[in-house]
């Protein structure tokens, strides 16, 4: 390792090589991931749902089409014609639970993305500078983790009225956001001790230079476990909330409005119930399977912050 | 624990606790819509009127008028009145037996059946038993709440006829399913955090000194591994208890059970502004007092905690 010399240039190279470990812990884990079968199933799932949810099409021959219902054939059971049988309206069900998801696949990446972001910032600001800031933020999440994303969600989307992919998911954002921020706060009050924080601090890089480059690159990893998870919780809480008849509205697709409608002739018809719960199960299933392939490679902690 | 811990823990509560209530109250402040123009309906009101109702409700007030009047309510448990004229605290105390019922039967489900789960697999830790409790809870965790209470309903309720479908009419029975619903959902995650924390514990020090002393295996267990557990599993717990609600609106809407998450709904379905504020802001803040109750109990459990 070079003497750390008060020439930037000296500084940028030493910053450099102290980034190395960086990539040596995700070729392990990646060595890791590539052996672990509960990662090939996750990935096979989540890839197939990309597809379904990218070009369902692909998914069916032709002929069926989500929109195209015969009245005639109202309710069959499923048949070879209708794999998952027919609908009220006659319309082919696995069209439609195939269809319905993009919704769950749009809903669950904006509400992880939109979440990361803000847990990475908020988080990361709270957990990295202290004082004051740490002190603002954390009493705000406090008082947005004391409201239940589910009810809150209810509140916000029965007050404003409206339904939308892109609204359920921000409202989602909105109740859910704290318990990452926590997790990525405590995760950096952690990571701001170790060694090469402290020297590219000593070296005189800015506060967020630091908290960018060196503290949550190696922070993340407890960061994407959990974002697996919340993709999860994301699907989950959008059917539940159009479920519950504040979330999407028709004519959206939506397996959570499948099972509120199949609801009402559960008896007669439970395979209308039946096939979106499995769909909706199988994709949490997947993400869920994929963070715990990711949390046993990077043997991670979840700890509560 | 010591008395500056709870001193400071109860300072804390205040803040968080208006906030919370500030947050809930604003959502409902900036809703679009006139209250008074939707509760005449299609007749247009003379504007004296209009601005006599919106004296009397305080809504020519500003913001922090109206919040400081609700506080004022809240405080006295008045949460409103429905636009029916009903108090939200009456819908509350008619349902709230229903729900405590739902709750009990629910937490008795997740204690006994999350702790054996979280017992059992870490003292069989890395065999076929271990691995089958695992494997069980992660597909449990990945089966919504939604989802599972359809199923049991399927199952039990309609093709094996061995409990009630919906409703109330036939005594405890009628709450088994949506207990289970719950209850085995939280055991799940409960079963999978406890045996780890389990599992940290039993590489400890203390555990090794008391094997050496010739302690019995049971006295270990209870009184060594378990205490030292106690902390990660209340935690669980308290959250658990916090996001009941949650659970609670879709049991018992699936199942009709007449509680308070079942007031909820109906309260969106009939647009009872009030109604549906009132039972969140309720829950928010019963959640605010869950989570000091488990702050309180883990530093009465374990004396190494205190404020910062």
């Amino acid at each position: 390792m070079s003497r750390p010399t008060s020439t930037v240039e000296g500084a940028a190279g030493l910053v450099d090589e102290v980034e190395q470990p960086t990539a040596t812990l995700w070729s392990d884990v990646w060595r890791k991931l590539k052996k672990d079968n509960q990662f090939r199933v996750a990935v096979v799932m989540i890839a197939i749902f990309m597809g379904m949810a990218i070009a369902p099409q692909l998914f069916f021959t032709k002929g069926l089409d989500p929109a195209q219902c015969h009245l005639e054939d109202t309710l069959q059971s499923p048949s070879r014609a209708h794999w998952f049988g027919t609908d009220l309206l006659g319309c082919d069900y696995y069209t439609r639970v195939v269809y319905g998801t993009r919704t769950s696949m749009e809903v669950g990446l904006i509400v992880a993305s939109a979440t990361m972001v803000i847990a990475l910032t908020l988080g990361g600001a709270a957990g990295y500078f202290g004082g004051a800031t740490d002190m603002t933020i954390s009493r705000i999440a406090d008082i947005f983790f004391c409201v239940p994303t589910l009810l809150g969600s209810i509140l916000l989307l029965s007050l404003f009225n409206t339904g939308g992919v892109a609204i359920v998911a921000l409202v989602l954002v909105f109740f859910g956001w704290p318990d990452m921020t926590r997790l990525v706060r405590s995760t950096v009050i952690s990571g701001k001790r170790r060694g090469y924080v402290r020297s590219a601090e000593t070296l005189g890089a800015s506060g967020n230079r630091v908290l960018r480059r060196h503290v949550l690159p190696n922070g993340i990893a407890p960061v994407l476990v959990f974002t697996a998870y919340i993709v999860g919780g994301a699907v989950a809480g959008e059917a539940s909330l159009t479920f519950l008849g504040v979330g999407l509205r028709l004519p959206a697709i939506s397996w959570g409005l499948q099972i509120q409608i199949a609801q009402t002739r559960f008896s007669a018809a439970p395979y209308l119930l039946f096939f979106p719960s499995l769909f909706l199960c199988l994709f949490i299933g997947a993400f869920v399977l994929l963070g715990e392939s990711i949390r046993d490679a990077l043997d991670v902690k979840l700890a509560d912050g | 624990m010591s008395r500056r811990y709870l001193v400071r823990r109860l300072l804390l509560l205040i803040p968080v606790l208006l906030g919370v209530m500030l947050l809930v109250f604003s959502m409902v402040f900036l809703s679009p819509g006139d209250p008074i123009t939707r509760l005449a309906g299609n007749k247009p009101l003379p504007a004296s009127t209009v601005a006599s109702i919106k004296a009397s409700y305080h809504l020519d007030q500003p913001f922090v008028v109206q919040f400081l009047y609700y506080l004022k309510g809240v405080t006295h448990g008045d949460f409103g009145q429905t636009f029916t004229g009903r108090s939200v605290s009456d819908i509350v105390r008619e349902r709230f037996p229903v729900t405590l019922r739902l709750a009990a039967g629910a937490f008795a489900v997740e204690i006994v059946l999350g702790l054996t789960l979280a017992i059992v697999a870490a003292m069989k830790r890395r065999t076929w038993i271990d691995s089958t409790i695992l494997v069980t809870t992660l597909i449990l965790w990945t089966i919504p709440t939604l989802v599972l209470a359809f199923v049991l309903q399927y199952i039990f309720g309609i093709k094996l006829h061995w409990f009630p479908v919906a409703g109330v009419t036939d005594g405890w029975m009628s709450y088994v399913l949506p207990c289970l619903t719950i209850g085995v959902l939280s055991a799940a995650s409960l079963g999978r955090l406890g045996r780890s924390a389990i599992l940290d514990n039993m590489t400890g020090e203390h555990i090794r000194a008391a094997n050496a002393r010739g302690l019995p295996r049971r006295r270990v267990i209870g009184r060594h591994v378990l205490k030292n557990s106690l902390v990660p599993i209340v935690t669980i717990f308290g959250l658990d208890l916090a996001y009941l609600m949650a659970g609670a609106v879709l049991t018992e809407t699936i199942f009709n059970l007449p509680g308070l998450g079942n007031a909820l709904v109906v309260g969106i379905r009939t647009q009872n502004g009030p109604l549906v504020v009132g039972l969140v802001m309720l829950s928010s803040i019963f959640i605010v007092f869950s989570i000091l109750v488990v702050d309180l109990m883990c530093a009465r459990i374990d004396p190494r905690i205190s404020y910062e």
